[in-house]
């Protein structure tokens, strides 16, 4: 091997270990017996998952994340792929523009900043302290993801098929559900995941708009930090590696199979 | 007169600064093939798109069977179309592509299933109903495109480019086909293509189209025998542009000066004594010795071995002349003196 070679190799695995040293580090930790959070870990056990799943506010953050994050992922889902679809056409005036950049701007706005207005008009709605206020917050974080996902997928759609459907005595509706959205399935798929991890791990917009009955999982691990430090919040942890891991597989596996699933006839 | 199956009356297609399609009038009769044939850019896809329903025409009527159509939407037209690149369902079977648009007629599952199976037939292909597209070569899609666009029996099949992306034996092949297809169905086919060949070989009548404008309408052998213009000539097969001078007009004959003072006899057309024109003749009709009343003398500049032929390329009268030679004959070399002729009737003339 030749000494470039060498060192890609060499730099690729230190830049793997730089992000994830810190995993490695506390995640052993969830299977400690000692109620301390610190090495050495003198003998194992699965205390902590217990306490997890029996230990109300855990499992309660653990519900409350599961109904947001289904929510979360419906609503931006179906918000994000009509969007998606209503900015397909490469039109190059101004109003489409803005629009695109609209639906994409809550990825870039300061999470508090987005936070506080929210805070202000939910008081103002009666949404404060609600699941459907949080649920609604997360939501618009999340649309962006579903948007770019979408628009990747419908840009790839050819449009003669849609010609030829028409063509065939499809009327725009029986084109958008038979060929369209069919076509656009892996998108709205690879969204909806990417909208549910969106939900499942924010926390800066669920401080602000989130009553004590909503507390999610995320928010959980996050006060807990600060109040009791314990290692059941590096069993929380490990769940949550899991929960990525496992949505990330189902976005490969979805790109592998890239042939969208048969229309319903 | 009767009224034409397929009607375009001044029908204009604008796109910005851009006239894509130029006061188009146009007749096409039931049951007739006519294909557009032009250069890419020259409007003809415009005009299929505009009779399909994808695109609006920006000005004129166009109407089908009586009925004025370029207000209606594509889905309520009742056309078959065929595109160049298939537009099959990638996400359906070959089965359910062809049951689609019976399927949005509301056609029972046992009619539906049934037709389906005749249509497979038709194109020789019923034992690939399960597979994808993707899973079919470019021939065989193109074969499901045809059965699909044919199983609802629509009263016209528009074909855009359907034989380009084929090679060229599986192209002759489905000419064939589809040339059969439509005279056993009676259909009327209306089939845009930038080639030659396979105009010639599959039409009843041919429009060719340049810059929006169709050029010459007529049967194949019209348009390659006696071309209108200079670019129908040029554009359909090959052919001998010589420039000639009118020279006189007694009656049934003609006849023109070339630059070097030669008169040459042509076929009927009245022509203005002075008038610059030019002679098309094909170089098939071109006979390399002396026997056909025009005759020219000129030196042979290069002998290219075409297999069944030879081509000549002939320095004459201070132009170039293309022709065919047998090769069985005594084939003249480079540098060779030669004299040819051609008849009057095989030379058409054009404006120059």
């Amino acid at each position: 091997m030749n000494v470039l070679g060498f060192s890609k190799v060499v730099f690729g695995l230190a830049a793997m270990l730089f992000l994830l040293a810190p995993l490695a580090a506390i995640l052993p930790l969830a299977f400690t017996d000692s109620v301390f959070l610190n090495y050495p870990i003198a003998s194992y056990s699965t205390r902590w998952f217990n306490e997890l799943v029996t230990a109300d506010v855990w499992r309660r953050s653990i519900i409350n994340s599961l109904i947001i994050g289904f929510g979360t992922t419906v609503l931006a889902t179906v918000l994000g792929t009509l969007a998606a679809l209503g900015l397909r056409r490469q039109e190059a005036s101004w109003l489409f523009a803005f629009a695109r950049t609209a639906f994409l701007l809550p990825m870039v706005v300061p999470a508090v900043v987005l936070g506080v207005g929210l805070q202000l008009m939910f008081a103002r709605y009666n949404l404060a302290n609600s699941y459907l206020g949080v649920i609604i917050a997360h939501t618009v974080i999340a649309v962006p993801f579903v948007v770019i996902n979408v628009s990747a997928v419908l840009q790839a759609i050819e449009p003669r098929l849609e010609q030829a459907a028409a063509s065939l005595g499809a009327a725009p509706p029986t084109v958008l559900a038979r060929v369209t959205l069919p076509l656009a399935a892996p998108g709205i798929i690879s969204g909806a995941v990417f909208a549910f991890a969106t939900s499942l791990d924010e926390v800066v917009l669920t401080l602000f708009v989130a009553g004590p009955n909503q507390r999610t999982l995320a928010r959980q691990m996050f006060s807990s930090i600060r109040e009791n430090i314990s290692p059941s919040i590096a069993a929380a942890a490990l769940i949550f590696i899991l929960g990525t891991i496992a949505a990330a597989t189902v976005l490969n596996v979805l790109r592998r199979y890239r042939k969208p699933a048969r229309a319903v006839s | 007169m009767t009224q034409p199956f397929i009607g375009f009356e001044k029908v204009s297609k604008v796109f910005g600064a851009l006239t894509v399609v130029d006061q188009l009038d146009l007749a096409i009769h039931e049951g007739e093939f006519v294909s557009m044939l032009g250069p890419s850019g020259s409007g003809k896809t415009t005009i299929l798109m505009m009779l399909a329903g994808f695109e609006a025409p920006s000005s004129g009527k166009i109407s089908v069977a009586g009925r004025q159509v370029d207000q209606l939407p594509p889905h309520k037209r009742n056309m078959g179309v065929v595109f160049q690149n298939y537009a099959l369902f990638p996400h359906m079977s070959v089965a359910d592509n062809i049951a689609f648009p019976l399927s949005m007629r509301g056609v029972a599952k046992a009619e539906s299933d049934q037709r389906v199976r005749r249509a497979l037939d038709m194109v020789q292909l019923g034992a690939l109903s399960d597979r994808r597209p993707s899973q079919l070569s470019g021939g065989q899609q193109q074969r499901v495109a045809l059965a699909r666009a044919l199983v609802f029996e629509p009263q016209v099949v528009l074909m855009d480019e359907p034989l380009g992306a084929l090679d060229k034996k599986l192209r002759e092949q489905m000419q064939l086909d589809i040339r059969d297809l439509h005279r056993r169905l009676g259909l009327t086919i209306v089939f845009v293509t930038h080639d030659q060949s396979e105009a010639l070989t599959m039409s009843d009548r041919i429009a060719v189209f340049n810059r929006g404008k169709i050029e010459q309408i007529g049967t194949p052998n019209e348009i390659y025998d006696h071309p209108a213009t200079r670019f129908v000539a040029e554009f359909i097969g090959e052919t001998n542009l010589i420039h000639a001078t009118a020279e006189a007009a007694d009656g049934e004959v003609s006849r023109v000066v070339l630059a070097n003072g030669q008169s040459l006899s042509v076929g009927r057309k009245a022509l203005k004594p002075g008038e610059q024109v030019c002679l098309s003749v094909r170089p098939e009709r071109i006979k390399p010795s002396g026997t056909q009343e025009n005759r020219i003398a000129g030196t042979v500049r290069d002998v290219v071995y075409h297999g069944d032929h030879l081509r000549l390329i002939v320095d004459a009268a201070g132009q170039t002349v293309v022709l065919r030679s047998e090769r069985s004959e005594a084939a003249p070399t480079i540098g060779d003196g030669i004299e040819m002729s051609f008849s009057p009737r095989d030379c058409w003339v054009v404006a120059r």
